[in-house]
Formats: C-alpha cells, structure tokens, sequence
C-alpha cells in the first residue's frame, strides 16, 4: 500500500492529466451523429496506436546486443504501426465516401 | 539534458489529437479531423524518435525496421479491404495495437531489477497493462473471427459465466500474488500472460455475433487504456493522453451502442441473446405470403413514398449499388424514395451509412430511427432487406423476448411490407419475427442482389 501512495505522490501530475483527460475524453466525444459512429471509432482505434510510442522508447533504450528485447520491440512497433496508418487509412476511405456525397447533395 | 522544446512538441500533438476526435465529430469537419489526428500522431512519432534518453544505443535501425513493416502492411491492408468488411479491419488493427501494449509491459517485466520488491506503482501498473492488452488483443482477433464467419456463434464453452468469472478471479488473485512477492518471477509472468490471453478468447466467444459492434468498441476502450497505462510506465504524456480519451470515448460510444438496443452492457456481456425465450413462432399454423417481382415492380412505380430498411444481409449481397440504381428510376418516376436507418442495423452503428455512401446514396436520403419512424404511416411500400432484428414487433410485444424493449422501426405501420431475404431463418437474435406473418406483408425470398436486380428490371418494364 505504501507503494501505491509513494507512486502516486511522485507522479501526482500524471495523476492529475489522467483524471482530467478522462472528463475531457467524455466532454469532447459526446455529441456524435448515429452517422459518425463507425469513423469516430475508427479514428479513435488509430490514436490508440499511440502506443507505439511506448515501444520505440523501449528500443531505443535497449543495448545494440539485447536481441530479445529488440525483437519483441521490433514486433511491438511493427504491430502498432500497423494499427496507426491503418486505422488513420481507413478512416480516411470511410470519410471520403461521405465528403463526395455532401458535395453532390 | 535540455528537453522541454520537445516536451512542448508532445504538448502540441496532444492538443492536435483532441482538435481531431472533436473535428471527428460532425460531418462537415470529419475528413479534416482524421488529418489533424494523424498529423498529431506524427508529430508524437517524431518527438519520441530524437527525444535525448539517458541511456541506450538508440538502435535507429530496429526502429526504422519495424517502423517501414507496420506502416507498409497497415497502408496495404487499409487500401485493399472491402467497404463491408471495415468493422473486421477496425477490430484487428484494434487487437494489434493492444499486443503493442502487451510487449512493452512483457519488455519492462523482463528488465525489472533483481530482488526489488513488487509492491509499487509502476510494477502495478506494468501488470495492468500486461492484462488488458492481452484481452484486447486475443478478444479482438475473436470478434475478427466472428466477423469475418470462421468462428461460428455455435461454438459454446461449457457454462461460460462461471468459467469467465472463475478466471477473471484467478487472474485478480494471481496477480495479487505476483506483486506481494519479495523479487520477480518472469515465470510467473509468463503464466500470468498466458491466463489473461485465455481470458481474451472466454470473454469474447459466448458473445453472439450481432453484438461484436459493442465489443469491438469496448476492445478499442480497453486498448486506449492499455495505451494510457503505458504512458504512466514511460512517463510519457502523450501516450496518457491519447490512450484515455480513447479509452473515454470508446466507453461512451460502447454505453450508446447499447442504448440503441436497450440493453445494459452487463447484459450484452453476460449474453442475454444467447438465452432462448419469447414467442418462437413454431408450432403456430403460419402462412406467409410471398410477392412476386412483377407485382411489386408496378406497386413500387405507382407509389407515392417507399422506404428501404437495409440490414447486414444488404452488405453480404453487396447490394448498395442496386438498390441505389432501384432508387433513381423510381425518384424518376416521382417516387419519394427514402432509407430508414436503424442505429445497430449491420454490424457496427453507421454501417449501413457507410456502405449507402459508397453507393453514392445522397445524405438526406438516410432518415434515422425517430424521424423514419414518423415518415412510416405515411409510406405506401416498405422494402426491407436483409433486416430482421431491428424491425421484430417482439421487441415492442413480448416481455419474455430477448429483445424486449429495443427500439425498432415501426414498418407495420406502413400500408404494405415487403421483406427481401434468403430464407425464414432468424436473425443474429436468433428469434422468430412475427413481422413476417403480419397481414400487410410479403416475402420476397433469394439473395438481395439478385431480387433487386430482377424487380429493376421489372420496373423499367413496367
């Protein structure tokens, strides 16, 4: 237990961008026509890939010779990416759909 | 080292990815906002590339390596794949970047110091990351799988609650223990890793195929907070921020996804389809009455408004086209021509928008739930095709229905019904539609492209 308050005191600001960014996650996405369901969660999937981030931190934190960890960071970033340019890709095809309709409408 | 420019630059993606998802949504602004999401999302892949880290080798190369493979294959992927099989694609890409979430924590277990307590923060919150990634992502290759028709709804663990329930505790008290012991055990973690990846695939196959919508955007949650957990590990503020407004706005749209269908999300989980109930229609001497192309064609000519229900068997007969084409002959013909849109029509919500758009079906024609709903009275023909869930009265009649209580589009009100489908078999719900017996309807069976091609036909004829 003292552990978990520790962390948190040494990380208080983290703490805080989480609990806000959760009330800003709610606040900035809840009004959202039936229409943009499909692309918002699309888009939303492809920023997930965020945490690719986390993966390159991690190579390049590693030594030139930790093979084990290279690989599984060389997946981890492999893996994201593609959700990254995937999810931002599709999302694009999806909406481009919609934008052709509104110019002819 | 100096490195506050470029905690600035994480500030501004920061501020780019909220920009975008609020951009996301309203559809004037959508297109713009996916750019200015995934402008952030570069900006952020840049930082973190020549941000001055204390120690290591860099290793530019693996990084440039895995970077080169991912962006390939995502870019192909995303390209290629069919308009109807986009909430596939989106529950795959979402399971990869839950994996992602997986191997860092595995990665940070794997470095922690020897002989070091666990009782702390960050291996807490390593091993948090560890579990919902690995949910994430064996549970999204499973709705995948569901999606895509390789597994089969059939397929049933025995007594799945207490199975799901019992490992859900398991995997709680296991961890518990992994934390309170005096140094690591990568075995244990190892374990651990194994029991969470099973308890993907259990928390997801008992759940019937209609419902992978929810899922899939309560996956995409838990893998935002997976993103987010990972942030807390690097101390990292952009992947915090980014991984909790997924992680909030995937919880929202899952809580409005079940709203649509008038169910809690402990429901769709626990698996209230999955439970036989309500009238099941047998037994009952039924007569169903079946239209023919060229009755229906002059109906259709001669009517003053008609109004197209699509359902996912209109995307399996990838008849968006048709039934476009359907459309302006008849808008030709003076015909108010409309399509009612039901929020879980499909398989994901606005799958049904998606795939009209592609057909170049104009924006105004789509009418949502309530405002079809109104238009129905006054609506001479009513095509429905390859709906079924969505327009059941039971919904409305029958307490004892699974699908008691979801909203539905009242297509009984209309002067005449007529249902487009292969055959009389249920719908995802796996109940009897009474619609189907109802005095004003009629049935017009095969595959939706094809009865649709031959009622044009019939049309231009008549």
């Amino acid at each position: 237990m003292e552990g978990i308050i520790s962390f948190i005191s040494e990380n208080l600001l983290m703490v805080y961008i989480l609990v806000f960014a959760i009330f800003l996650g709610m606040e900035v996405i809840s009004k959202v026509p039936t229409v943009l369901h499909t692309p918002l969660m699309s888009g939303a999937n492809a920023v997930s890939g965020v945490v690719v981030i986390g993966a390159i931190l991690l190579i390049r934190q590693a030594s030139a010779d930790d093979y084990l960890v290279l690989t599984l960071g060389f997946l981890g970033i492999a893996l994201a990416m593609i959700n990254v340019v995937g999810g931002y890709a599709v999302t694009d095809r999806m909406l481009d759909m919609f934008k052709k309709k509104k110019r002819k409408a | 080292m100096e490195t506050s420019l470029y905690d600035f630059a994480y500030l501004v993606s920061i501020v780019l990815f909220i920009v975008g998802l609020k951009r996301l949504s309203s559809p004037d602004t959508a297109r713009n906002g996916n750019l200015v999401a995934a402008a952030g999302m570069g900006l952020a892949i840049i930082i973190s590339l020549l941000y001055p880290l204390d120690g290591g080798s860099n290793n530019y190369g693996w990084v440039a390596g895995g970077m080169l493979v991912g962006a390939g294959i995502g870019y192909t992927a995303a390209r290629r794949v069919k308009m109807t099989a986009m909430p596939e694609m989106v529950s795959l890409f979402n399971g990869l970047g839950g994996a992602c979430a997986m191997m860092i924590s595995l990665v940070e277990f794997y470095n922690y110091p020897a002989n070091t307590p666990l009782l702390n923060g960050a291996a807490f919150t390593t091993l948090f990351a560890l579990f919902i990634g690995s949910i994430s992502f064996t549970g999204s290759l499973v709705a995948y799988g569901k999606l895509e028709g390789f597994l089969r709804d059939s397929l049933v663990l025995p007594a799945p609650k207490v199975v799901n329930i019992v490992l859900l505790i398991a995997i709680l008290a296991f961890g518990g223990y992994i934390l309170t012991l005096p140094g690591l055990d990568f075995t244990l973690v190892l374990v651990f890793l194994a029991l969470s990846l099973i308890y993907g695939i259990t928390f997801v196959t008992p759940i019937g195929g209609g419902d992978m919508p929810v899922v899939i955007s309560l996956l995409n949650s838990f893998t935002g907070i997976g993103a987010a957990l990972a942030g807390l590990i690097y101390n990292n503020q952009v992947m915090l921020v980014g991984g909790i407004l997924v992680g909030a706005s995937g919880t929202i749209l899952t809580v409005l996804m079940c709203q649509a269908m008038n169910r809690s999300l402990l429901n769709v989980i626990i698996g209230g389809f999955s439970s036989k109930g309500g009238v099941t229609g047998e037994g009952r001497e039924e007569i169903v009455k079946e239209a023919t192309p060229s009755d229906l064609a002059i109906e259709l000519k001669y009517a003053n408004k008609v109004m197209v229900v699509p359902g996912y068997g209109l995307a399996v007969a990838q008849a968006q086209h048709v039934v476009h084409e359907l459309e302006s002959i008849l808008e030709e013909e003076g015909v108010n021509f409309s399509y009612a849109i039901h929020p879980v029509a499909g398989r994901m919500p606005g799958h049904m928008n998606v795939l009209l758009a592609e057909a170049d079906v104009p924006y105004p024609k789509l009418l949502e739930l309530e405002d079809a709903n109104k238009e129905m009275v006054s609506t001479d023909v009513v095509l429905v095709i390859g709906a079924n869930d969505v327009v059941n009265p039971a919904a409305k009649e029958d307490p004892a229905s699974p699908i008691y209580g979801m909203p539905i589009l009242d297509v009984e009100q209309a002067k005449s019904v007529v249902v487009l489908k292969r055959s009389m078999s249920t719908g995802y719900a796996g109940i009897q539609n009474q619609l189907f017996f109802g005095e004003r309807t009629r049935m017009l069976f095969g595959d939706a492209k094809a009865s649709l091609n031959r009622l044009k036909e019939e049309v231009d004829q008549a």
